[in-house]
């Protein structure tokens, strides 16, 4: 994806992370030449202007040699990083490629040689925004600080009791052991972030109702049976194992992805591209508006439990400003839910270039027709928007049905 | 555990799932969801967040106890029996 090798030595290039990146500004390496890395492993973090991403790498091997420093913004397959196998390193590897686009300028290599090791290997610190501003105010080093929050992020109330207790030992000792590239300048933050994602989905939004035909379909069912099971599962689950309604949403759409494949995957150059599994982008609002909606793979191979792990996961990353590179992989379909806001109906815009959109509203009680007999019942709406290029509404109904019977009828419900 | 200590708990937890929130300018009467923008999604953080400092398992039934900063406050103590 990222990387490619030549000979003994491969190449990890600036990937792109999400169909509207043209450039990405490394902010930080999380790590230096001779570090071992392995596939999979968080190496740079990375500001596309909509979030500052970790990128993660794909191949395991041993860092040669860290090409963009931080604070450098370049396009999208500039080589960043030169990986080897960490045997015969004698030989210097060859000079990177230039990359496929037009750089603004060449980087310049940073020296090769490893960075003192020492208590902390990386400059910046897992923190959430609000931690970072407080302890700007407060004058305290984020990296003296243990973290609490989810995956050990810094909290705000971390720092503030880091502040009580005071100036901890040797900050000389820490600006020792920092590796030689600290972190970059931090670029957009906060209101200029906001601006910046509001940008990106104003683009994307005009650029979705300029070219693509939107027709709009709406589907209700019976919830009872899914809650019912979600309720018992809970029950039986410790809270961290908890359960939502959305897994089972997305779990649903898998199923409506299997009925009509033709509502998941992209137009591109006037002809529809399949997806080449069911990758879902899941929207999550931000509060003081914007959005991001990091992506869930393969939907229809992962279980309920699963999902809502990476689910939970996203949305925690979401919330701190910092998602991953797989966060931000192309989906093929993108879910919206607008049931916690107290809607009870959404249609959503087609994100292109992606040729539908499904959207849940509230589950309210409402009277509900069954054999003959009105009850009270938990009631879900269920839409689809697509692209009448790719589809017809007769494919986009086979795929709602799919989707709501799913949803309705849960397995082992 | 105090009252006291009880809420920097429940602040800090909160602070985890709403970094970006301002928790200063937070009404403990007031409903949490609505004050902070909370989902059900940043409900359940919030719950396990509180979880991992107090083992407490909180049960779905009981999360319209946590609505407000004080009542969440008052439930937690009669459960952790404090």
């Amino acid at each position: 994806m990222s990387e490619f090798r030549t000979g003994a030595t491969s190449e990890f290039r600036m990937p792109s992370l999400g169909a509207d990146m043209d450039f990405g500004t490394v902010l930080e390496w999380r790590v230096a030449p001779g570090d071992r890395v392995a596939r999979g492993d968080v190496v740079v973090l990375v500001d596309t202007e909509k979030a500052e991403i970790e990128v993660e790498i794909w191949e395991s091997g041993v860092v040669e040699r860290i090409l963009v420093a931080p604070g450098q913004k370049v396009p999208v397959g500039t080589v960043l990083a030169t990986l080897g196998s960490g045997e015969a390193a004698a030989a210097p590897p060859p000079p990177a490629a230039p990359p496929a686009r037009e750089a603004p300028a060449a980087p310049a290599p940073l020296p090769a040689a490893p960075a003192p090791r020492g208590p902390a290997p990386s400059g910046r610190v897992h923190a959430t925004p609000l931690a970072r501003r407080i302890a700007e105010e407060l004058g305290v080093d984020l990296r003296r600080v243990a973290g609490t929050g989810i995956e050990g992020a810094v909290t705000a109330d971390d720092v503030r009791r880091a502040a009580a207790a005071g100036p901890g030992p040797a900050p000389a000792q820490l600006e020792a052991a920092a590796p030689a590239p600290a972190q970059a300048p931090r670029a957009a933050r906060g209101p200029e972030r906001l601006a910046a994602i509001r940008r990106r989905i104003a683009e994307g939004m005009e650029r979705s109702k300029r070219e693509i035909p939107h027709y709009y379909l709406e589907t209700s069912c019976d919830l009872s049976r899914a809650l019912a099971w979600l309720e018992a599962e809970n029950l039986r689950r410790p809270v961290t194992e908890r359960l939502l309604l959305a897994p089972l949403m997305l779990k649903a759409v898998a199923h409506g992805v299997a009925a009509a494949p033709e509502l998941s995957g992209h137009y591109v150059a006037d002809s529809f591209r399949p997806g080449s599994g069911v990758h879902l982008g899941v929207v999550i609002s931000l509060r003081g508006g914007g959005l991001l909606v990091p992506t869930l793979r393969d939907v229809d191979r992962k279980s309920i439990g699963e999902l809502m792990q990476e689910l939970r996961a996203a949305t925690a990353r979401a919330r701190q400003g910092t998602l991953r590179g797989a966060d931000v992989s192309e989906a093929t379909l993108t879910v919206t839910s607008l049931g916690d806001t107290g809607v009870e109906t959404v249609f959503g815009v087609i994100y292109p270039p992606q040729v539908a959109i499904v959207g849940f509203g509230r589950v309210t009680e409402r009277p509900w027709a069954e054999a003959g007999l009105v009850g009270a019942r938990p009631v879900l709406t269920a839409t689809l928007s697509a692209d009448h290029r790719v589809s017809d509404g007769q494919r986009g109904a086979r795929f709602l049905a799919a989707v709501a019977r799913a949803l309705c009828n849960p397995e082992g419900a | 555990m105090t009252e006291a200590e009880i809420k920097a708990l429940l602040l800090e937890a909160l602070g985890e799932v709403a970094p970006e929130a301002d928790l200063a300018g937070l009404d403990p009467r007031e409903d949490l969801r609505e004050q902070l923008e909370i989902d059900s999604m940043d409900l359940l953080n919030f719950v396990i967040a509180v979880h991992r400092r107090t083992g407490a398992e909180i049960p779905e039934a009981d999360y319209p106890k946590l609505a407000s900063l004080d009542s969440a406050v008052a439930y937690l103590r009669a459960r952790l029996g404090a």
